[in-house]
């Protein structure tokens, strides 16, 4: 079957076009061409748009909002986005980064999509044309999104403080994710946590909450007893992915060393 | 009756683009990967299929001065772009210094990972003339190499680098 690619200048007539059969948005192709060089027969058509506004970033009143093709290597070097760099920085290598979007991430299976760990705990809006959605919603629907194409995400962006993000990979300084961590923690000046919000990579097949974790540090204060409930109920929930760099046991194994590492980083 | 018919209307799209310097004009299969287009079309082999998954690096080129992995790149969406491989490093028969650093520092084994390691420094390079030895390692960390063990191709960017008469083409 021959593929073909279709470019539309609005993302409107794009959405159009994917209705088709065998269509896929085309975003950076990290995701998409892999799949047709891997021989998916399901996909005959690569749809994209060049609409200015997928590419563009705006940070108003410390509310970011980044076009759905903006790239993994802008976000990590815009001065805006700092607290988020590391995110961006722990995709792939340079031309991968150079390559995959902020899009293409929120639909990434396990182990892959450590960025859209970083927006589930930032409780990002992901945003469809007018329509806004938030990123709990949006990651546990998204097989039934694939039809439709993702224009920004939006989100505060957190203080530096506040934001905690780790991926841990085997290789150095660049490899899959054994397991992604990104947490947003409200502290009061006492250091008692008033709220906290921890996605987790890799623990499933798409970035999902510690909500049990979260509920655990509530009024805790950031030390190896504090937050001893949190890690023992880390795992609530999870059903680990087994690939090639790590089993669904390790993962769940090594995940309360990671997060402690991580709180009290 | 009417999906054949689009099938072959789509089958060859005109597409023009830059490559080391040459202006070059193709009719490609729509979908094609730079890659394929590169190395069947235009007969520029040094870029390489390794894993066609965005994970080995060997098919590293420069679009627009930017690192990309050709295998996972449509050549459609490099209509009008500048295209740089290893092919075009070379000028008028003397090396460019990083390729002359890989070949005095014995960074190059089998070679399959050259280009594309070259390719990652030079975009480097490009940027930061003057790299630590970290953002040596980071730069080529979407590089697999199965020969060197690393280290000779480290030492070969810095040396590169160290010998000040890198030029960004």
């Amino acid at each position: 079957m021959p593929l073909a690619l279709k470019t539309f200048a609005t993302l409107n007539d794009a959405d159009a076009a994917l209705k088709a059969a065998g269509a896929r948005y085309l975003g950076g192709g990290t995701l998409v061409v892999r799949a047709a060089n891997e021989g998916d027969v399901s996909l005959t058509t690569f749809v994209r748009s060049t609409d200015p506004a997928l590419f563009s970033i705006s940070v108003e009143g410390g509310r970011a909002t980044i076009g759905a093709s903006v790239t993994m290597s802008t976000i990590a070097r815009h001065p805006d986005l700092a607290a988020i760099a590391p995110a961006a920085r722990a995709v792939g290598g340079p031309a991968i980064r150079n390559m995959a979007t902020v899009g293409g991430n929120l639909f990434a299976p396990a182990p892959y999509g450590d960025f859209a760990v970083a927006l589930l705990a930032l409780d990002a809006e992901v945003l469809e044309g007018d329509q806004a959605t938030p990123i709990d919603a949006f990651l546990k629907a998204r097989d039934a999104a694939a039809g439709r194409i993702v224009s920004a995400v939006r989100f505060d962006v957190p203080e530096p403080k506040k934001f905690r993000f780790v991926k841990v990979a085997r290789v150095k300084p660049k490899g899959v994710s054994v397991l992604s961590i990104a947490v947003l923690l409200d502290e009061a000046s006492d250091g008692t946590i008033r709220a906290a919000r921890i996605a987790l990579g890799c623990m499933a097949n798409r970035p999902m909450r510690a909500a049990a974790a979260e509920q655990a540090l509530v009024g805790r204060q950031r030390t190896a007893e504090g937050i001893a409930p949190a890690l023992a109920v880390a795992g609530e929930g999870t059903a680990p992915i087994t690939d090639a760099i790590a089993s669904a046991w390790y993962r769940a194994e090594v995940l309360p060393v990671h997060l402690g590492r991580l709180l009290l980083s | 009756m009417g999906v054949a018919r689009e099938e072959k209307r789509m089958a060859k799209v005109p597409i023009q683009f830059v490559l080391n310097g040459d202006e070059k004009a193709e009719f490609v299969e729509s979908g094609s990967t730079l890659l394929k287009v590169l190395r069947e079309k235009l007969g520029d082999t040094s870029p390489k299929g390794g894993c066609h998954q965005g994970t080995c690096g060997t098919c590293s080129v420069l679009v627009d001065g930017e690192l990309r992995l050709s295998c996972l790149t449509l050549a459609e969406t490099c209509e009008g772009a500048s295209v740089t491989t290893t092919a075009g490093l070379a000028e008028g028969g003397v090396l460019h210094p990083l390729q002359r650093a890989f070949q005095e520092g014995f960074a190059t084994q089998c070679g399959f990972c050259t280009p594309g390691m070259i390719m990652a420094a030079k975009a480097l390079l490009d940027r930061v003339p003057n790299p630590t030895r970290e953002e040596v390692v980071d730069a080529i960390s979407g590089n697999i190499c199965r020969c060197t063990g690393y280290e000779p191709i480290i030492r070969a960017i810095l040396s590169a680098a160290r010998s000040n008469s890198h030029h960004a083409a």
